[in-house]
């Protein structure tokens, strides 16, 4: 061998194990870029500010209000708050007055009215009266024209908090003129969609991983491999096609409800979709039960079943745990099947016969309209962020339990 | 003793019933849906409804530009995750020793197949469509789906190499073969017919998928065909979603969307049954070798 050959082969081999090694740390940079990129979008939301950008509350100076929460905003502009001692302000004239930039008008007098036909640079100075002859009014106007002399006082809403954000009931996040960032309601209902999938698929996955492994012939085998192979490659958007034209319409029958689409719909066809996943890792892992301790159970006397349950699903029990473990992981971040069937209303359900709204879908349904950048877009990030913490637990959990399963092996 | 036998006996035919019931049930649900699917969807398929343009809002027409899309879009990720994919895998069976390095890498990849399609949605947006400024366009699609499914090729490549029996490669580097020599000859052909028949499940994982070109790469309705990667287009996941759940008259586009699941189906059927043919054809020439 000559050694030119020899220099050859060694660049070769040189770059060649370089661009493995480029290669093999891709999905390592993409996951951090995904975090950085995740939280980097969504944590402006808590820099923002809770009111509309460039808008300002304002009302009387002789009114002791200080403090406002985003809740009480919301539901003293929707009519829902009418007084003000609802508020803790004690006033003559308890009743709200509420002025939104369109009301001006009826409430300006006729002098008024020519300088605003004018020219709208009178604007502010019409405000500013009418805020000052109504102790009981509150405002909702653009901030400049609060600027030059005005007489009254603003109210600052602060920033959007992540207690606000967490601990929130409420999901308008289109709403004027505070919108409402309450994910709670979002992360209920993803919850209860998952477990009542993870309930219903659970059994059946269990039962046929077991029969797959321990019961059926060969032949049967081949049969029911492919078939489940072919349940996990089907696309969700089938699935939840399938879905609205089918369950959807069963469920509003069977229990009679005005609509169909409940979270008791996303749960079926969510529990469908986490079959294969539950079945597949279940069976993988009732196999690697060594023969031996099936056949000294069968020798001391016990029959299969017994030995199924006492021996084979104890020893594999770890593996199953994963499978269950992997199988919500699904459920928790499937998107299209549960946004075509859960009706997707952010109320905190009560039971499972209600619409529900997902984390999932929150982000496909809005994403496409929340403007880039604005707080509506930044808060479905932070949705996005908590979706993608709860994956990685999940993540973690299911090798947690998968190395333990190896210690317990050798 | 007789009395518990009998119990023991009982017990377990009737467990076993139950287990087979429950069997058949789910074996069921997966042949109650492909059969509605089919049964509904084969009525809707004609040589127009595949290379038309849709028409009347969707309602009438074909969906020509929405197969093209999604075939645009698979063969862009494909193309991206294809050579990373096998590069990788080739390097964490291969030549990865077992350091921190390698178990960091590991984890990092399982957590990314763990991420949920809506996210890599998020993130595609962020990065490629905004940040880099593709726009929502087929190559900020491909590169998002190309993400996706990036964990997917690397998984299936490893466990094809890792069935490659360890005495074909000692015999080779015995040979005085360089490590490089060793894998793409020996090892690599070997593995050949696994790592192309996950590769081809792949795709049809890939075809599938909404939530992360909702965003990035997919339009509504689009009146001409895409000419450059840097176009939007439609696809058959997104046109299904969208004339099921939002489009101008659901009643009367729903032929459309029975012919549109129809195609999905049909492809992920297609792929699989290519996959185990595949399968069979070199497991049986294997044999005979």
């Amino acid at each position: 061998m000559n050694k030119i050959f020899r220099g050859r082969k060694y660049f070769l081999e040189a770059i060649w194990e370089g661009l493995l090694k480029i290669s093999g740390s891709i999905t390592s940079i993409v996951v951090l870029l995904i975090v950085v990129f995740l939280f980097k979008e969504g944590m402006g939301l808590f820099n923002s500010k809770k009111i509309e950008d460039g808008y300002s509350i304002a009302i009387n100076k002789t009114n002791t209000l200080t403090k406002l929460s985003s809740e009480e905003v919301k539901n003293v502009f929707d009519a829902e708050i009418t007084s003000w001692k609802a508020l803790g302000v004690k006033m003559e004239n308890d009743e709200i007055v509420v002025l939104r930039l369109n009301d001006v008008e009826s409430y300006a007098n006729e002098e008024e009215m020519a300088l605003l036909d004018q020219s709208f640079d009178n604007l502010p100075k019409v405000i500013n009266r009418i805020i000052e002859d109504n102790p009981n009014m509150i405002a909702f106007v653009p901030e400049t024209y609060l600027n030059k002399g005005f007489s009254g006082k603003k109210i600052d809403l602060g920033n959007i908090s992540p207690k606000e954000f967490f601990g929130g009931k409420e999901w308008f996040p289109t709403a004027q003129p505070v919108p409402q960032f309450g994910v709670l309601p979002i992360i209920l209902g993803t919850l209860w969609v998952s477990l009542g999938a993870i309930l219903l698929a659970l059994p059946f996955g269990l039962a046929v991983s077991i029969y797959m492994s321990e019961l059926a012939s060969t032949r049967i085998y081949k049969l029911m491999k492919p078939v489940i192979e072919l349940l996990a490659g089907i696309p969700s958007v089938v699935y939840g096609f399938f879905g609205l034209i089918v369950i959807v319409p069963l469920i509003q029958k069977v229990f009679n409800l005005p609509v169909g689409e409940t979270a008791m719909a996303g749960s079926i066809v969510l529990g469908i979709m986490a079959l294969p996943t539950i079945i597949t890792i279940s069976e993988d892992a009732l196999r690697t039960v060594p023969r031996a301790m099936k056949e000294a159970s069968l020798a001391l006397g016990a029959n299969k079943w017994q030995t199924i349950i006492k021996v084979t699903i104890p020893y594999a029990i770890s593996g199953i745990t994963a499978a269950v473990v992997l199988g919500i992981g699904r459920a928790i971040g499937e998107t299209m099947a549960v946004l075509m069937v859960t009706g997707n209303a952010a109320v905190i359900p009560h039971t499972l016969l209600e619409p529900v709204r997902t984390i999932p879908a929150t982000i496909a349904a809005e994403l496409g309209e929340a403007p880039s950048g604005g707080v509506h877009y930044q808060a479905l990030f932070v949705l996005g962020c908590i979706l993608f913490i709860l994956t990685l637990i999940i993540n973690l959990t299911v090798e947690y339990v998968s190395s333990k399963n190896k210690h317990k092996a050798h | 003793m007789i009395e518990y036998n009998k119990r023991k006996k009982v017990n377990q035919a009737t467990m076993f019933t139950l287990l087979r019931i429950m069997s058949i049930i789910v074996v069921g649900i997966l042949i109650a849906i492909l059969g509605f699917i089919i049964f509904n969807g084969a009525s809707a398929i004609s040589w127009d409804f595949l290379t038309k343009m849709p028409e009347d809002g969707m309602t009438k027409g074909g969906i020509l530009p929405a197969i093209l899309g999604t075939l645009y879009l698979t063969i862009g990720s494909m193309i991206f995750a294809f050579p990373i994919g096998l590069l990788s895998g080739i390097y964490l069976n291969e030549y990865a020793t077992n350091g921190w390095v390698v178990k960091l890498i590991r984890t990092m990849t399982n957590n990314l197949g763990s991420i949920p399609s809506v996210v890599f949605g998020l993130f595609g947006m962020s990065l490629f469509v905004n940040k880099l400024g593709f726009g929502d366009s087929i190559i900020a699609g491909s590169l998002t789906l190309g993400l996706l499914v990036l964990p997917i090729v690397i998984r299936t490549t490893e466990e094809a190499l890792k069935q490659v029996d360890n005495g074909f490669r000692h015999g080779s580097l015995a040979l005085g073969a360089t490590k490089l020599q060793t894998v793409v000859k020996v090892v690599l052909p070997m593995a050949f017919p696994n790592i192309i028949t996950g590769l081809i499940l792949s795709i049809g994982r890939v075809s599938g998928e909404t939530a992360p070109i909702m965003f990035t790469a997919v339009a509504y309705f689009l009146p001409s065909l895409p000419s450059s990667i840097f176009d939007q287009v439609m696809a058959l996941p997104y046109h299904l979603y969208v004339i099921s759940t939002s489009g101008t008259d659901i009643e009367a586009s729903r032929t459309m969307a029975y012919g549109t699941a129809f195609v999905l189906v049909a492809i992920v059927l297609i792929l699989n049954l290519l996959a185990n043919a595949i399968r069979r054809y070199f497991s049986k020439k294997v044999k005979t070798n």
